[in-house]
């Protein structure tokens, strides 16, 4: 499941303080129609709205429904005899200290390289500012891939920290850049005026005010961790997922493997109370009227080289290693690996799955992310968790349910396009959901009504005026979704119709085969296809306006 | 994609034209097989892929693959029931084919196909046929492991000398066939005895050329595989294999067992006349010939057609003698996931 949620709003949960107030929701509104001051139409929503959403919300808890219900159903002393097992302590091992290792190294380096291309005046640090979001565009699968090629003998913990370390700190180094960026420096300033030196600057004014970047970010480096299978299979390292999978191999979907999906969740929900415990209150935004101005950027002087080392080490390590791997394989296979019609296939299949599943997940997004905007409610609240909750499952998981689901009770859905895309829906709502939202709240509903007022149809008003102004936002929304398919390996595995072949698949199949010349190819696409999406990822994060 | 949909389209319109049209055994045997089939694929997709393109040029039927492992496929299919959209499946080894076959979920094979496989090579069942055979084996590196230093028996693995310095892929059907032949020669409680002292002794590798790799590369002594790898690779570059031998068990030891690739057709198949005639042409002289001539390297076993020169013949192995629908695949994963190897 390589995921990336928009980094510039890392707590997409957390309601926006203008939703909690009692203002104008479907239980309190039955006076006339009247809009409140932050512009929210207090009409009840559309019913059809409130139920496509409702729907879609429902969905979204089959996968966690799935997990308790055959737990309960497996019944306790068969369910105990395959949790409590000396394998599980052995996988639970595993997995802890992956994440306890991966996620302060990832937060070290997110942090310390967003400091640097910043703060400091390195000559080319803005180039960095963007290559360094590149190792997004590599899948962690892959970017193993490269790494084994190079060291073939990488295995177990340590290469699993090295790989997904590399893979996923731009997770936090991009919400910590942006965040960065609009810190206002009076404040630091002041610190440094009462006789802070840089070092406590940094500390203890700086560091503070990044705490929920780093936390949304370091939450993001952990569901990582927890879901993805491919490169920590190539790397001979298991974790729950990986342990899911063989299971799912040998048994199809039996009681152990189920067992081990339920853990795994509560490792999931375990991460997700532990970040919005560790958030806290304190509120970090400027007060009072102004505009901040740019940080001033601080010479690194004689550490100048050493901060060179650490981006171009960085870069390198991170996007230098799979690159070069898969340029090598390219040359040695030359023009026949392309050859045999099934790379075209490949790309043309997981174009298709993206750009269906792009639209599919937006549209269906989109009447969650209206009532989260026009009509807060607790309902809107809820619903909107309860697919962060979901799309915070491990894919391996979320397919599982759905194969088991479908072959038991919806068989003409079994192994169809559409299971495929629901699943994709419920992987990557989150990621259309924070961006229609955001966009949404930035239109000003007082043009829409001026537009109805001067007699557009209230459906013509909103396509003519709101739609036009968000239009970027949801732009944004379905390349991310795009971004996930594309990359998606585990999920897709279990739920491919008979004869679907997408780069990840084909890629996966010629990397068990250890074919790595015929796996090339499928690589190169992938990369190619992340990257107009992560460079756009970047692009926004630099804007000021979400969160 | 936009074909991919279609090609789903295509397969449920055959799929509801097939179940009117052929039924009873006569049709399955007399009819000219027409229109598309649906493989459960669990065999090397490339060797499988050479199979259908072959087929598809002499009779027109179109051939989609569903590729998987063994006890995923076959388990799948348990699930799927009556429901499936498969018409035939392929397994690498025995204890998956069986599995579907004590579902009651496969026909008959067409005697004209039972025909052309000898006695030792069909279940007693006569629901599926062989269609292919690999011999387990130790591949070693000479550089880490003298020929006096070999075990003489997979069961000596389990000693505690082994320790660390023998590689499998346990999490593959491969070598969980190999475990259910020792279920079945040696029993229960020896095979949970050894499968405990592998969970100590063992390096675990993720499929048996990443096995044959290492031990390539010196990271480990040796390793259980079957044999076909080692043949592949040396066919090509041999890159992964220059620095290793292969050692045979023989002596009708578990470590000799020659597992036998399987294929039925599915009671719930769409368009039985194809599939039929799909197992029909892999057992034939054209399907075995691709055996012996091709890159897979596995044993032709049927219609008189031998093993490629390079191998050593069958009648040398000297495997122990099991009744392939004997092979029991949960038992297996149940011991193994006991043993916490999987």
């Amino acid at each position: 499941m390589p995921v990336t949620l928009p980094p510039a709003s890392p707590a997409p949960e957390r309601p926006d303080p203008a939703s909690l107030r009692p203002a104008a929701g479907p239980a309190a509104d039955a006076g006339p129609e009247r809009t409140d001051a932050v512009g929210r139409v207090g009409r009840r929503p559309s019913p059809f709205i409130v139920a496509v959403a409702c729907t879609v919300s429902l969905l979204g808890l089959l996968p966690l429904g799935y997990v308790i219900v055959t737990g309960i159903l497996t019944g306790w002393p068969e369910l105990s005899a395959l949790v409590f097992r000396p394998r599980v302590g052995e996988l639970l091992v595993n997995t802890v200290g992956l994440v306890l290792i991966t996620v302060p190294l990832c937060a070290a380096i997110g942090v310390g390289a967003a400091w640097l291309v910043g703060r400091t005046s390195l000559p080319g640090a803005r180039v960095f500012a963007v290559l360094l979001a590149a190792p997004l565009a590599v899948p962690a699968f892959v970017n193993s891939y490269g790494w084994v090629s190079a060291i073939p003998s990488l295995n177990g913990l340590w290469s699993g920290v090295l790989i997904a370390t590399l893979s996923y700190f731009p997770l936090v180094y991009l919400p910590c850049a942006a965040a960065l960026r609009r810190l206002d420096p009076t404040v630091e300033e002041a610190a440094g005026s009462l006789g802070s030196g840089a070092w406590g600057v940094f500390f203890r004014v700086i560091l503070p005010q990044l705490r929920l970047p780093i936390l949304g970010g370091s939450l993001l480096v952990g569901l990582h961790l927890l879901a993805e299978y491919g490169a920590f299979a190539m790397v001979r390292f298991d974790t729950f997922t990986t342990a899911i999978v063989e299971q799912y191999r040998s048994t199809f979907n039996g009681p152990a493997a189920n067992a081990l999906a339920g853990v795994l969740v509560l490792c999931c929900l375990f991460l997700l109370v532990g970040e919005s415990g560790a958030r806290g209150r304190a509120r970090y935004a400027r007060i009072g009227s102004g505009v901040a101005r740019p940080a001033p950027r601080r010479s690194l002087g004689r550490f100048t080289p050493l901060g060179y080392l650490v981006l171009g080490g960085l870069f390198v390590l991170s996007i230098g290693v799979p690159f070069t791997s898969v340029l090598r394989w390219l040359v040695q296979g030359g023009p026949a690996v392309w050859a045999d019609g099934v790379v075209g296939e490949a790309f043309l299949q997981t174009v298709g799955y993206g750009l269906i599943g792009a639209v599919a997940t937006c549209l269906l997004a989109f009447p969650i992310a209206f009532l989260a905007v026009r009509y807060p409610s607790r309902l809107a609240r809820g619903l909107e968790s309860v697919n962060y909750l979901t799309s915070s499952l491990p894919g391996i998981v979320t397919a599982l349910a759905l194969v088991t689901v479908s072959i038991r009770f919806v068989q003409p859905l079994y192994q169809s396009v559409v299971l495929v895309i629901a699943t994709y829906l419920l992987m990557f709502l989150p990621r259309a959901l924070v961006n229609l939202r955001a966009g949404l709240a930035q239109v000003p509903v007082g043009l829409e009504e001026a537009a109805r007022s001067l007699g557009k149809h209230p459906i013509g008003a909103f396509l003519s005026v709101t739609a036009r102004f968000f239009a970027p936002s949801a732009l944004a929304a379905g390349a991310l979704v795009f971004l996930g398919i594309v990359t998606e390996l585990t999920a897709t595995l279990l739920l491919a119709p008979n004869g679907t072949r997408t780069l990840a698949i084909q890629f996966w199949s010629k990397v068990n085969d250890i074919n790595y010349v015929g796996a090339a190819p499928y690589a190169l696409l992938m990369i190619a296809l992340s990257l107009p999406v992560t460079y756009l990822l970047f692009a926004r994060s630099r804007l000021t306006s979400v969160s | 994609m936009i074909a991919g949909i279609a090609g789903v389209t295509v397969l449920g319109a055959t799929a509801c034209s097939g179940n009117g049209a052929a039924s009873g055994p006569e049709a399955s045997s007399g009819g000219k097989p027409s229109g598309s089939i649906t493989v459960y694929n669990a065999q090397h997709e490339e060797l499988t892929q050479a199979w259908a393109d072959e087929f598809t040029k002499e009779t027109g039927v179109k051939v989609t693959l569903r590729n998987g492992d063994d006890s995923e496929l076959g388990n799948q299919l348990v699930q799927e029931g009556s429901a499936s959209k498969a018409d035939v499946f392929l397994t690498e080894n025995s204890p998956a084919i069986s599995l579907v076959d004590n579902a009651g979920l496969f026909t008959a094979v067409d005697a004209d196909t039972l025909a052309q496989v000898p006695a030792q090579f069909q279940p007693s069942s006569g629901n599926w046929t062989g269609i292919a055979a690999r011999s387990t084996v130790f591949a070693y590196n000479p550089a880490l492991l003298t020929e006096d230093q070999l075990p003489a028996s997979l069961l000596d693995l389990a000693d505690p000398s082994w320790k660390g310095r023998w590689a499998a892929s346990p999490s593959g059907a491969d070598f969980q066939a190999i475990v259910s032949a020792m279920l079945a020669v040696k029993g229960e409680s020896a095979t949970t005895a050894w499968l405990t002292a592998m969970k100590s002794n063992t390096v675990v590798y993720k499929g048996n050329s990443t096995v044959m790799k290492a031990i390539n590369a010196g990271e480990i002594p040796g390793g259980v595989i079957y044999h076909y790898y080692w043949f592949g690779d040396q066919a090509g570059t041999g890159e992964n294999s220059d620095s290793t031998k292969l050692h045979y068990f023989k002596n009708q030891d578990p470590g000799a067992f020659l597992s036998l690739s399987g294929g039925g057709v599915l009671k719930s198949s769409p368009n039985p006349v194809a599939a039929q005639a799909f197992l029909a042409f892999i057992t034939g002289k054209a399907g075995q010939t691709i055996l012996q001539t091709g890159t897979s390297f596995e044993y032709p076993i049927a219609d008189g057609v031998s093993a490629n020169p390079a191998l050593l013949p069958i009648s040398d192995l000297d495997a122990p003698k099991i009744d392939p629908s004997k092979l029991n695949s949960t038992k297996v994963t149940d011991l193994m996931t006991q043993a916490g190897l999987l």
